[in-house]
């Protein structure tokens, strides 16, 4: 993989809402070398004064879109997704570094069923190999349990249960933990070990594991997998604080 | 229905490795979240990416997830970056 990586500038070329807090930008750089599925990119916001912030944001789009699709949740009291989310409009300019990172990713070569855990917007990088998944056609059975606290907070649930319909291989299990819709068939809890337990068993001890949330729910996760046998190198995580977004 | 830790001032703001990939691969030159390093305080070896950073600071640190110690410290002031790697007996880079 190529060792450097420079600051360059991207145009924002879409924007789409998710749910009333998470929207969606479409990046566009002029030579993206492409990405794998779980990277990210660092985002750079610098002020006339010459301050200057700085976020890593994980790519939500396919690893051949050609395009970068980063998903940002609105944090009221954040100093960078206010900015995002009120300022930003098509066609402005961002300057942003990437891809990054080799420890979190998913290729579709990889063999073993896959097991993807997500918590609200640890999604995102899931969503990237549940796409990649897609786009490469492969057929690799494929479940994702995905924690959010309301209904109207899951990230990408139409496209979630789109994919879940077409019946190549994906599931999606959902956990709501604040509030549910009347007549939920889903979880209505915390994930925790029993829930770990029960979505894993038909993926067996072959399962190639991402975890990606908030890190009591990493912790979580990844410690119900070990205990329930897997191979700790085939448990992948990554954590990410209220300051990520 | 809140875990300790989202209460606790500083460890609610503990991330891992993978949040300070691309600080280190403008350091290093490559990737360095797939990197096994040696904590030198326990003997435990992990990836980068599963080290404990915590980076609410002036400095970002990442520990060992298994003794707390620190293994790498990245300063960046206006001009530099300091990079303290003391805490790592090794960090195994591999040639490509």
């Amino acid at each position: 993989m190529a060792g450097g990586i420079a600051w360059q500038i991207a145009t924002v070329t879409a924007i789409t809402d998710e749910t009333p807090t998470v929207r969606s930008f479409t990046l566009t750089v002029p030579d993206w070398p492409g990405h794998r599925a779980g990277q990210h990119i660092d985002l750079r916001l610098t002020a006339e004064d010459g301050y200057s912030v700085q976020r890593s944001y994980s790519i939500a789009s396919a690893a051949a879109a050609g395009t970068i699709d980063i998903t940002v949740e609105r944090i009221d009291d954040g100093e960078v997704s206010p900015f995002l989310h009120d300022v930003v409009v098509v066609g402005d300019r961002l300057e942003l570094r990437g891809p990054i990172g080799g420890y979190f990713v998913w290729e579709p070569a990889l063999d073993g069923p896959l097991f993807l855990v997500a918590g609200g917007s640890g999604v995102v990088p899931l969503m990237a190999m549940v796409r990649e998944r897609e786009r490469a056609r492969v057929e690799t059975r494929t479940r994702l349990l995905f924690s959010s606290r309301h209904y109207e907070e899951i990230i990408y649930r139409e496209e979630l249960d789109r994919l879940a319909a077409s019946n190549r291989g994906f599931e999606v299990i959902h956990a709501l933990t604040r509030s549910r819709p009347d007549g939920w068939m889903g979880y209505d809890r915390r994930i925790d070990d029993r829930i770990i337990g029960e979505v894993l068993e038909p993926l067996g001890s072959r399962a190639r594991v991402y975890i990606c949330g908030p890190t009591a729910l990493v912790e979580t996760a990844a410690n119900a997998m070990l205990r329930l046998g897997l191979p700790p190198d085939r448990v992948r995580t990554e954590r990410f604080g209220p300051t990520g977004t | 229905m809140t875990d300790a830790r989202d209460e606790d001032p500083v460890e609610r703001h503990v991330v891992d490795g993978n949040a300070l990939a691309g600080e280190l691969q403008m350091i290093f030159g490559a990737d360095m979240t797939n990197v096994p390093g040696q904590c030198v305080h326990c003997g435990t070896v992990s990836a980068v990416a599963q080290l404990r950073a915590y980076v609410q600071a002036p400095g970002k640190v990442l520990r060992c997830p298994s003794c707390g110690g620190v293994v790498i410290r990245v300063v960046e002031t206006p001009d530099a970056t300091y990079v303290d790697v003391r805490g790592a007996a090794y960090l195994r880079i591999e040639r490509r």
